[in-house]
């Protein structure tokens, strides 16, 4: 299809960008443009002009500075996907990132705009809430972070307000006795995940683990952690039966209406054997621990 | 070179303008003045057309026309059927290219814009105000053909299409009655949607000065759309010219002339300027034809020790809200006809139920009817295996038709020319290692992991013709094909073809037969084809028919071309021409090779003409019309591996193993390549595709986010091997590759899944085998157990 008529307006700082949407305050912002411009093309979204960030260099970029890891919005899947920095310190990202459409849409897509963008469907909402992930806000009435759990607020939705610009995202680093992993099903036509699980884990110095985190993405409208899951493994040694018992409390965290069915997997389907993904990216989370 | 050059993998020659971007498709022709053209296409499947208000879109930027149905009276009729399917109560129902009071499918066409840009004709069609009254749909062809249906068309009752019956051998009553065991199942062949990489795209440029029109066309058959168009829209063929520039793929879905072609030609004749319409891909997922959609109730008749005595079958066949082009005889001819697989069966019966629903028309899809109807064999003979608790191969093998080699009679009718089926499956079996994969199979049971190995042994109907059979069967028009070889006065040949390859190489394969014929090195021979203007007539690129129907046309004519060289040679060397010999493009008086003219050196005196043999005609350049006398039938036998993930139900294709025999190979390379990527098709219908109406008959797998095609990650390295039986009646032996892969392989991958399911106690799944689809049915095996 062909996209409405629109307004282009390229910004070379992201001040100027905060500018240009308060001036048009029904302007989208472009990044990559891989939500958007299928959007824009199917004539779902008709905005009256553009913000194209794409060319903001500042925004792009992965950084470790007093544990954290900065990542700047304009960074695409792919640059995520290669970075060691993620890799080792960030693992399931790094992982997820990697597993995002086809390097055509790796090497366009950002995070911003994907976590912006907030599909149910997208891989990194998972992963970044799992991680703690913090997102930056500029514009408006000036910076702000919000943390992973407040960010997403539903389907398609986010706690970016109007005139503010998603600039970075911060990810607590993490000492080696930690593992990170997502595992996903993906639809074979999109590759977005019909089910995606992304799980975290520290260890003491006795392969105890004393912290699990694990969120669920993909079939609910915005991230879920399965908090029975995590209680379950804390003080376990995290072998396959440890785990195996575990993921079998996944259920717990779907226990709602808002579980997501579509044509090619319906709700209860996804409800089912979502313990299967989740025991997944749990094993290779603890094969990645110390 | 030359005689060795017919059989060697050299390197397809459209690759470099394909893979550099440099190759010509419609949409990237550009006239001066051009138009451009976008259709308004209805949102509902089933609609009364109130009232449309084109008045805001008239006015809108850009905006030269805008049309409705009444417009286009008198001026374009129905885009019509032409295939009569024959004893069968055929009911043709208008398919208006402009929907004048009812839309019948989402995607029915109610209006069109012609603007200066295509984004303006886009703008436009917002603009355009339908008052639609809806109606009920239907979407599902056995629920179209029951009582208190919703109807389609006024005219026809029950929606009925057609009721075409084949039957022959035996009593199929008493078969059934007699026998020892009796097999059934109910099979959805879910519909799909062909999703050729080019798009549809039409443009027309008509000079009104002249009356003549040029037409730009995404088809696989320009000499039809010719002639068709010249039909619906009263233009005279002789001042009608169609190119096929470069065409991005088909697969059966660019046969059809279809409703946004004609109004293009329309908008071009209406306005005086050249008008463009390509469509999007949403479009293409729309409203270019599907294929498929058969609900099958089948039934096979055998003895206690494996013997088929009689095959019965209903198939209701969804053809969508209008009859495309060559519809009829999909389901039906090229279809029910090939009932009889590979195997002896001494009763058949099917009776096809063709049915009009609220859905885009269906047509051919690679494979056309002969993937639907090996499926239901392949499928049948596998529960037999498993009824009488014997190997599927051992029951195949108990019911092969014995090895011919000039022809053997089924009792559909058909004559198939030469096969050995079993020989097929012996090399399979041995090139898989059946009897380890069967060993795998237990010690993986023993493990709680389900693998799978399924069979298809297959034969299918290539090269459609002969013409006579296509009168009886009511195709309207010919089969046969045509070819020009012209040598220049260089040696160099060019070679005009009627049929109009889109992605299958024959630029490269018809540069090797006539290499193989000639003695010339390929590289001399340039193909010419997809232009009306520059080419003979033929009947166009589909059912594995080119080098079937076309390379036999021009082998034939190489050879009138070697005939007529002999004698210009003789007549050069001063000897008799029974005295001559040829070999290896070099003409001599037998014995003394080391004096000989090279049909380069002929090629130069037959157009210089200084010298002459009394008689004959200056020039080197022939004509051959090939009508064949018969279809052929390559076969093959094919094996899936699979492992089957219980807990979720994904299916992982582990290993997949071909046997195809097409006769001789003119270039290996290339018939891996048409197998590789047919037998990926039918992997998509057996594991992902599927084009899902919901009951209001909106498409829900509209785009390519929903709609699954194969990708390279989901498959593992296809081994491919061959047999070669070369067909008694062709010149050069060759049958056809194109479909083969595609006719095998869904079967083969289906049955490896339901052969992994077995412990579990599943026999039957819904395609295409979605993880949740397996899942449920193990679910379901298990509560019933």
């Amino acid at each position: 299809m062909f996209a409405p008529q629109f307004d282009y307006y390229r910004a070379s700082s992201v001040a100027e960008a905060a500018a240009l949407l308060a001036e048009h305050p029904e302007a989208k912002v472009l990044a990559g443009g891989h939500s958007l411009i299928p959007l824009l093309k199917l004539r779902l979204a008709a905005p009256s002009a553009l913000v194209d960030i794409g060319r903001i260099d500042s925004l792009r970029s992965i950084l470790e500075e007093s544990g954290t890891i900065e990542i700047g919005a304009l960074t695409t899947h792919a640059e995520l996907a290669s970075s060691e920095l993620l890799r080792s310190r960030a693992t399931a990202l790094a992982e997820a990132a990697g597993m995002i459409g086809d390097p055509a849409v790796r090497n366009r897509g950002t995070i911003g705009g994907n976590v912006a963008h907030a599909d149910p469907a997208s891989d990194l909402p998972a992963v970044l809430a799992c991680l703690g992930a913090e997102f930056r806000v500029t514009g408006g009435d000036g910076d702000r972070s919000v943390r992973a759990s407040d960010f997403f607020e539903g389907l398609m939705s986010t706690a970016i307000g109007e005139g503010e610009i998603l600039t970075s995202i911060g990810v607590p680093t993490v000492d080696s006795a930690c593992g990170s992993a997502y595992a996903k099903f993906a639809h074979p036509a999109s590759r977005y995940a019909v089910i995606g699980a992304a799980a975290a884990l520290v260890v003491d110095e006795d392969g105890s683990c004393t912290c699990a985190s694990v969120t669920l993405g993909g079939l609910v409208p915005a991230p879920v952690r399965a908090t029975a899951v995590e209680e379950a493994l804390v003080g376990t040694r995290l072998d396959a039966a440890a785990i195996a018992s575990a993921s079998g409390l996944t259920g717990e965290a779907l226990d709602t209406d808002d579980v997501l069915g579509d044509v090619y997997a319906s709700a209860e389907y996804r409800r089912s054997v979502a313990q299967v993904w989740v025991q997944r990216a749990l094993s290779s989370a603890a094969a990645r621990c110390g | 070179m030359s005689a060795s050059t017919f059989g060697s993998g050299i390197r397809r020659r459209e690759d470099p303008r394909l893979i550099t971007g440099t190759a010509t498709y419609t949409d990237d022709i550009v006239l001066p003045g051009m138009l451009h053209a976008a259709m308004l296409r209805s949102p509902f499947a089933h609609a009364r057309i109130r009232n449309i208000d084109t008045s805001a879109a008239a006015e809108a930027p850009g905006v030269v026309a805008v049309y409705i149905g009444a417009d286009t009276d008198g001026e374009i009729g129905p885009a019509p059927c032409a295939w009569l399917l024959p004893d069968s109560g055929l009911t043709i129902a208008d398919y208006h290219c402009i929907a004048k009071d009812t839309a019948r499918y989402v995607g029915d066409i109610v209006a069109v814009v012609v603007a200066e840009s295509i984004h303006q004709t886009y703008d436009a069609l917002d603009l355009i105000d339908v008052d639609y009254d809806m109606l009920d749909a239907v979407v599902e062809p056995k629920q179209s053909a029951a009582e208190g249906a919703p109807q389609l068309h006024a005219e026809i009752e029950g929606n009925q299409a057609f009721h075409w019956t084949v039957t022959g051998g035996g009593d199929i009553t008493e078969a059934f009655e007699s026998a020892d065991v009796v097999v059934k199942e109910t099979i959805v062949q879910q519909r799909l949607i062909p999703n050729a990489m080019e798009p549809r795209a039409a443009l027309a440029s008509y000079t009104k000065a002249t009356g003549e029109l040029t037409l730009w066309n995404t088809t696989q058959n320009p000499h039809i759309v010719r002639f068709l168009v010249s039909l619906v829209a009263g233009i005279p063929e002789d001042r009608l010219r169609v190119i096929a520039p470069e065409v991005g793929g088909g697969f059966g879905s660019k046969i059809a002339v279809y409703p946004a072609d004609f109004i293009t030609v329309f908008c071009s004749k209406k306005l005086g300027v050249p008008v463009k319409w390509v469509e999007t891909r949403s479009e293409n997922y729309q409203a270019t034809t599907h294929g498929r959609d058969h609900v099958q109730e089948i039934e096979l008749a055998a003895t206690s020790d494996g013997k088929i005595v009689g095959l019965r079958a209903t198939v209701w066949a969804g053809m969508g809200a209008y009859l495309s082009t060559a519809a009829p005889g999909i389901p039906t001819i090229l279809h029910g006809l090939m009932l009889s697989g590979v195997y002896d069966i001494p009763a058949i019966h099917e009776d096809v139920y063709g049915l009009y629903t609220n859905t885009t028309p269906v047509e051919a899809y690679r494979g056309a009817g002969r993937p639907e109807a090996t499926f239901m064999v392949e499928r049948l003979v596998d529960l037999l295996a498993t009824k009488l608790g014997m190997d599927p191969a051992e029951v195949r093998r108990r019911n092969f038709i014995p090895k011919f080699d000039d022809g053997h009679d089924v009792v559909t009718g058909l004559t198939y020319d030469s096969g050995d089926y079993d020989g097929a499956l012996t090399k399979l079996l041995g090139e898989a290692g059946y009897d380890q994969l069967r060993a795998e199979q237990a010690e993986a049971r023993k493990e709680g992991r389900y693998i799978g190995v399924g069979l298809s042994t297959y034969v299918e109907i290539c090269g459609l013709g002969p013409s006579q059979v296509a009168g009886a069967i009511g195709f309207q028009g010919g089969l046969w094909e045509s070819a020009i070889v012209r040598f220049h006065p260089s040696g160099k040949v060019n070679v005009m073809i009627g049929a109009s390859p889109h992605g299958q190489g024959e630029e490269t394969t018809f540069a090797q037969i006539i290499a193989g014929e000639l003695g010339v090195s390929p590289d001399d021979v340039k193909v010419i084809h997809g232009d009306t203007e520059n080419t003979p007539m033929g009947w166009g690129t589909y059912g594995s028919r080119t080098t079937a129907v076309g390379g036999a046309a021009l082998a034939l004519a190489a050879r009138k071309i070697r005939d007529k060289a002999m004698v210009i040679a003789a007549h050069l060397l001063e000897a008799a021409v029974e005295d001559m010999e040829y070999e290896d493009g070099k003409f001599f008086v037998k014995g003394s090779p080391e004096s000989s003219k090279t049909i380069q050196d002929i090629a130069l005196m037959a157009n210089v003409a200084w010298n002459m043999p009394e008689g004959v005609e200056a020039g080197l350049e022939a004509t051959t019309f090939y009508d064949p006398p018969n279809f052929v039938f390559p076969y093959g036998a094919h094996l899936a591996k699979v492992e089957v993930d219980a807990e979720t139900g994904s299916v992982t294709l582990q290993r997949y193993v071909a046997v195809d025999d097409c006769g001789p190979q003119i270039n290996p390379v290339i018939v891996e390549g048409q197998v590789h990527g047919g037998i990926v098709q039918g992997i998509g219908q057996a594991l992902w595709e599927e084009g899902v109406y919901d009951e209001d008959g909106q498409l829900l797998t509209g785009t390519m986010l929903d709609y699954a095609i194969p990708r390279a990650d989901g498959l593992p390295d296809i081994e491919v091997h061959s047999t070669v039986t070369p067909s008694p009646h062709h010149p050069l032996g060759v049958k056809g590759i194109g479909e083969a892969g595609t006719i095998a392989s869904t079967a083969a991958v289906y049955n490896a899944v339901i052969d992994a399911l077995q412990p579990l106690g599943v026999s039957s799944v819904r395609m295409p085998l979605t993880p949740e689809r397996v899942w449920r049915s193990i679910q379901a095996a298990e509560e019933d157990n």
